[in-house]
């Protein structure tokens, strides 16, 4: 199993403010759109930094979406900022119809995304998002798994042209991804390679993976860990040719079961290799108050729950 | 393109009123109600009021922009934008068939020149316009950004988030008309969910310059529209209340809300016909 080294423990949200100063920076055309959440968000140096370029729209989102979609004409790549519940189901029929629907090149933004917004609870804790977003067509979903990868992905949002939902997070996780290979949304990336299982994460659930697989490797399984950070596009060549290769799967994510990256699996691996799978999410409940690490040792997000799967995928293997 | 006067308009308008019921009725669905209400304004815009350029570009720089928020009424914006040269007139005979440019509702998604953004379900255009509208601020262009509502529509939340978000950003470029027509698919708007005191009194509360306008007189709607271009730039947004009977001139489709996505069958067809003069040529 292949180490990884830490540079250093961040929240991805910070990841996203650095990529959009960075982003305001060198492209003219990129503009951000907030409510209410500047801190939260990490937008507060691209505000300083480009205060013209900048719109407060205040506690009101679905404004901010119509708003956001109305700027892409004229040549602006509006990037909207705000709580991962409140830029997806709150919103969902703005998106829907100005958005998507209309094809505008508006950037949607969503930090504190899951469980591990934490004490906050329930009410804030979307874990329906991925499911929601890559149900609309032309919408492309992305799920960074560190600060790195965020800062990467919020650059690379803004050289494509169409639709995006980028989903981040509030908590500090290990930052451990390189900032020299390039982000390229739709392709997933091989962490480690193995024979035994497939692991396939996203999102915080990736350094999960990673620590599952030193564990599994204590105990001679050799688990492949690949990082599906574009939910849709999904790359379904490089997940095929893993699975032909590990003949057993394990899906791994900060999110329901129902509708996130895993669903997306079984839907690729049904129709072309049905091979045992075994799902790591939330199953079909709402999170509640805590600190991230207790909720996600709580709904089953933890290495031991994906050492679990896999070892059961493995034992179904014929 | 050249600026139709006053009577031109008239004339025009009753071309655009038979495009909209023999569209309604060739397909047996669609909303002529509010179709007819709208097509003196709409005509106006298109034809006078507007800067624009049929040969469409979806980011329309330095040129005027127009978001119709209740798309429900596309069969009077599909046939303004067929009149004044956007695509061809023929295409009307394709309203809401499949396979067509003109769908239901106006959308981008089949690329039909002139809709820049989708609309149906209510209360998302004013945001739209409103960001447009911004978007012709930061790229220095001086061209203006117009937008149509219904009055029912004004009951969806997003228009008042929409309408605080452009007073406080000062965006007056701007200037969006509703269609006062006092009614919705259940009844009269005061039946429905009344506004309480008048939405004058609402728009300037929320720091909109307000002006009213007659939507059946051509004289008063250019008059009003070029009041409104004056005031543009000082600061605030620009609403106009426009008042107008759905249905109008057809005698037996106004004065209730029964013709709001009704189509006519072939005789009231006719009988609607027999009012409106063929000025221009039917499709």
């Amino acid at each position: 199993m292949k180490h990884f080294e830490i540079q250093n423990t961040k929240d991805t949200r910070s990841g996203f403010g650095e990529g959009l100063l960075e982003l305001g920076r060198k492209n003219p055309k990129v503009v951000a759109l907030c409510a209410d959440l500047t801190g939260s968000l990490k937008m507060d140096a691209f505000q300083k930094e480009f205060p013209d370029r900048f719109f407060q729209v205040g506690i009101a989102e679905a404004n901010m979406m119509g708003v956001a979609a109305g700027m892409t004409i004229g040549g602006f790549i509006p990037f909207t900022g705000t709580f991962a519940n409140f830029s997806t189901g709150r919103v969902y029929d703005q998106i829907r119809q100005s958005i998507a629907y209309s094809g505008k090149n508006v950037k949607i933004c969503a930090s504190h995304a899951g469980i591990t917004l934490g004490e906050d609870g329930a009410t804030h804790q979307i874990l329906e998002d991925i499911g929601l977003m890559k149900m609309l067509p032309g919408m492309t979903v992305i799920n960074p798994c560190d600060f790195n990868q965020t800062k990467m992905a919020t650059i690379a949002i803004a050289d494509y042209d169409g639709p995006v939902y980028l989903r981040f997070g509030r908590p500090a996780i290990p930052n451990f991804t390189s900032t020299t290979e390039p982000f390229v949304i739709g392709k997933a990336l091989m962490l480690n390679e193995g024979t035994d299982v497939s692991i396939f994460a996203t999102g915080h659930l990736v350094w999960k993976a990673i620590e599952a697989g030193h564990r599994l490797a204590e105990q001679s399984i050799s688990a492949e860990i690949i990082n599906i950070h574009t939910i849709k596009p999904l790359d379904g060549a490089a997940i095929l040719a893993s699975v032909a290769k590990t003949r057993c799967v394990v899906t791994a994510e900060e999110h329901q079961l129902n509708g996130g990256l895993g669903d997306s699996i079984c839907q690729l691996l049904a129709a072309n290799l049905p091979l045992p799978v075994e799902m790591v999410g939330v199953n079909d409940s709402f999170g509640e108050s805590g600190t991230p690490d207790e909720l996600m040792k709580k709904y089953g997000l933890d290495a031991e729950n994906i050492v679990a799967a896999a070892l059961k995928a493995i034992s179904r293997k014929g | 393109m050249n600026k139709y006067s006053a009577q031109e308009l008239a004339q025009m308008s009753s071309q655009v009123r038979r495009d909209v019921l023999r569209m309604v009725h060739g397909c047996k669905s669609g909303h002529p109600g509010g179709s007819l209400g709208c097509a003196d304004f709409l005509t106006a815009l298109y034809f006078n009021v507007m800067d624009h350029n049929p040969n469409f570009q979806m980011d329309g720089i330095n040129e005027d922009l127009f978001f119709l928020s209740n798309g429900h009424i596309s069969p009077v914006f599909y046939s303004v934008l067929a009149r004044s040269g956007y695509f061809p007139v023929a295409e009307l005979a394709s309203f809401r068939r499949l396979n067509s440019r003109l769908q239901g509702h106006p959308t981008t998604h089949e690329h039909l020149p002139g809709i820049r953004v989708a609309s149906g379900s209510l209360g998302q255009g004013v945001s739209v316009a409103a960001g447009a509208a911004l978007t012709k601020k930061l790229n220095q262009d001086n061209k203006l950004v117009y937008a149509l509502m219904g009055d029912g529509e004004i009951e969806e939340g997003q228009n008042w988030e929409a309408f605080m978000f452009a007073a406080h950003h000062k965006i007056d470029n701007l200037i969006v008309t509703i269609d006062l027509n006092g009614q919705q698919i259940d009844g009269s708007t005061k039946e429905v969910l009344g506004i309480g005191s008048d939405v004058i009194e609402k728009l300037k509360a929320f720091g909109w310059l307000v002006l009213e306008m007659d939507g059946h007189n051509h004289e008063a709607i250019l008059e009003t529209m070029n009041l409104a271009k004056t005031n543009t730039g000082k600061g605030k947004p620009i609403f106009i209340v426009m008042r107008t009977e759905m249905g109008y001139p057809v005698d037996f489709m106004m004065g209730s809300h029964k013709w709001h996505g009704v189509a006519p069958n072939d005789n009231e067809l006719a009988n609607a016909l027999g009012q409106l003069p063929e000025t221009f040529g039917d499709y």
